[in-house]
């Protein structure tokens, strides 16, 4: 007892400075989590979270029997997918390029372009594409007319939207992704290429024997940390750039997009909480695993 | 000055023509960058557009009849647009400053080893990263428990602390000389004094950085407005913004009666534009100041991932 006194006498300083911050984590973090039990409720706001009555899996059997659960769950994964494939082509793509500038004042310009969407809400975002896309004067429907082909009604054409989506993400993130993999290349031994070029080799067989190899446990590790987040879709590019179109939904509909519709549309919080807790739970499973494998290749970068 | 800069010019550019490889790889990166330009030419040049040439001729890279009638029209009562900026400025400055106080105390108390229960605060911390109540508890917490709608707080406080963050910054002071804290302690400084005097000082570019990442981050939030925001008074520009793009009349709402005062159509799909390019003109600008320091920050921590 005297001894924990005295602990607690020793860390008070510590336990005072933490506190706000596990504070505010203690409440937008742990309380909510507490109220998963939601999901087996009959919630009414009139009568609170703990006096709604128990349901068991009453919500999980409506989920599971709606035709929202397989689409919204294929949509996350595929979509998310192609994100995590192009994008990743597109990082390493454009860092090799920039890298090979000589001009080096030239490649921070060219840098700073394509970083530049990255300081863009979605909101914004949303405005780009209504621009390029919308039918009656969108840009693009004015290019495709000018070289005599048909307009298309982009925002009531679900089959367009992997691939419109994949670009915007890709216009958004690569910017990003190219500083990480141009940061590794920094990192790579200049000796290499010297050996290489007094050997007579090209600048294609440097990249392709050089660099590629040198980048691909940092390609590996990023993959794999965005592969155990991949039940985690990116809201706002998913609500914003197809302007919560219902003509979308079929290609576009996302965990995240469903949960908040069913939440906040269409006031359904059984559903809501039953489609919330079943991301949230299979979300938690795929970052331990992908966090295992990650450890298992490179201690050093797991998260934990 | 430019005396000096002119022939250098002209030499690189000679030495670019020279290299035929060179020249093909500007060229391939000269394309992608435009086309990276191009939405946004695209929105600014419609902010510059007559509203019925907008609509006849349809949106393009140029205005195809240039107006000014856009910028007029917000000019002629820029209230509303005034006001989410200065809900947006206070909810950045107000959540930076927390944010960045609240989570350098908490890396400063996982980082110093004395602390007997630093472990266990720090699975604490760290376990919100892997698991989460998900949207529809902490909606009914905020909107029910809390009684936070349709205030100023619940844009700040859900955002404060960032595990993420202070993880990095714990992992910046574990970079700082040992010696510093030790001979501190030695002195007789106590805990807040190491904080403030020592820790604090050292680490101003990790600071900095999460600083930047705190202020984008507030700056560009929709999501709070989205579910807890209904009162127009309240709207941050960003969500400002989306009420307009999802609504040209809340636009003209807010300034029907000076339409009936200047007796014709507000210019709704042009002015659209110019509320973005307005939104858009102070990030555009800080970006270009900052950028270097935000690419420090991804170059610091972004190895593990956003």
């Amino acid at each position: 007892m005297q001894r924990f006194a005295q602990s607690l006498r020793h860390n008070t300083p510590f336990l005072v400075m933490a506190l706000p911050g596990i504070l505010l984590l203690l409440v937008f973090s742990y309380l909510p989590m507490t109220g998963i039990i939601i999901a087996f409720k009959d919630f009414r706001a009139s009568l609170g979270i703990l006096d709604s009555p128990w349901v068991g899996f009453k919500n999980f059997e409506f989920l599971l029997r709606s035709p929202v659960l397989a689409r919204i769950t294929i949509n996350t994964l595929v979509l998310n997918g192609l994100f995590i494939l192009a994008g990743l082509i597109a990082s390493v793509g454009l860092a090799l390029l920039l890298n090979e500038i000589r001009l080096k004042s030239a490649a921070r310009a060219y840098q700073t372009v394509v970083f530049f969407p990255y300081f863009i809400s979605w909101v914004i975002v949303g405005y780009f594409s209504f621009a390029l896309l919308n039918s009656d004067n969108g840009l693009v429907n004015r290019v495709l007319q000018s070289v005599g082909l048909e307009p298309v009604a982009w925002y009531s054409s679900p089959q367009y939207w992997p691939w419109i989506l994949t670009l915007v993400h890709i216009w958004k993130s690569v910017g990003y992704g190219s500083i990480i993999y141009l940061a590794a290349m920094l990192g790579i031994n200049p000796e290499y290429y010297e050996a290489a070029m007094l050997d007579g080799a090209n600048k294609l067989q440097q990249i392709r024997y050089i660099t590629l190899p040198h980048l691909v446990p940092v390609m590996v590790i990023l993959t794999l940390l965005a592969i155990g987040r991949i039940f985690y879709a990116d809201f706002g590019l998913f609500y914003y750039v197809t302007r919560d179109n219902s003509l979308l939904y079929p290609t576009t509909d996302v965990i995240d997009t469903y949960v908040y519709r069913a939440l906040r549309v269409n006031a359904d919080i059984g559903m809501a909480a039953a489609a919330g807790l079943y991301q949230s739970v299979v979300g938690f499973v795929l970052i331990l695993v992908s966090n295992r494998i990650v450890k298992r290749i490179d201690p050093e970068r797991a998260l934990f | 000055m430019v005396a000096p800069i002119l022939p250098r010019a002209h030499y690189l550019l000679r030495q670019l023509l020279r290299n035929k490889s060179q020249l093909i790889l500007h060229a391939v990166i000269l394309s992608i960058t435009a086309l990276f330009l191009i939405p946004l030419l695209v929105v600014v040049s419609a902010s510059f557009t007559d509203e019925i040439a907008l609509t006849r001729n349809g949106f393009g890279i140029w205005p195809s009849q240039f107006s000014l009638a856009a910028y007029n029209y917000i000019l002629l009562d820029p209230s509303q647009i005034l006001r989410a900026y200065g809900v947006t400025a206070i909810v950045t400055i107000v959540g930076t400053v927390l944010g960045v106080v609240i989570m350098s105390l908490l890396a400063y108390v996982l980082f110093r080893h004395d602390f007997t229960w630093r472990r266990p605060m720090a699975f604490f911390v760290f376990f919100t990263m892997l698991f989460n109540g998900g949207l529809v508890p902490t909606y009914i917490l905020i909107t029910q428990y809390l009684k936070l709608r349709n205030t100023l707080p619940v844009l700040i406080l859900p955002y404060l602390v960032v595990p993420w963050f202070v993880f990095l910054l714990r992992t910046y002071f574990l970079t700082l000389p040992k010696e510093f804290v030790e001979s501190a302690k030695i002195d007789g400084a106590n805990e807040w004094q190491i904080y403030r005097h020592i820790i604090m000082p050292l680490s101003t570019p990790a600071l900095a950085t999460i600083g930047l990442f705190c202020i984008l981050m507030f700056w560009n939030d929709w999501w709070l407005a989205l579910l807890y925001i209904d009162e127009p008074k309240l709207y941050p520009l960003q969500y400002l913004l989306f009420a307009i793009l999802r609504n040209a009349e809340f636009l003209s709402s807010n300034a029907s009666s000076l339409a009936m005062l200047t007796s014709t159509r507000p210019p709704l799909q042009t002015t659209r534009m110019a509320m973005a390019v307005i939104a858009i003109g102070p990030v555009a600008v800080a970006f270009l100041v900052l950028q270097r320091y935000f690419i420090r920050g991804i170059t610091l921590g972004g190895i593990k991932g956003e």
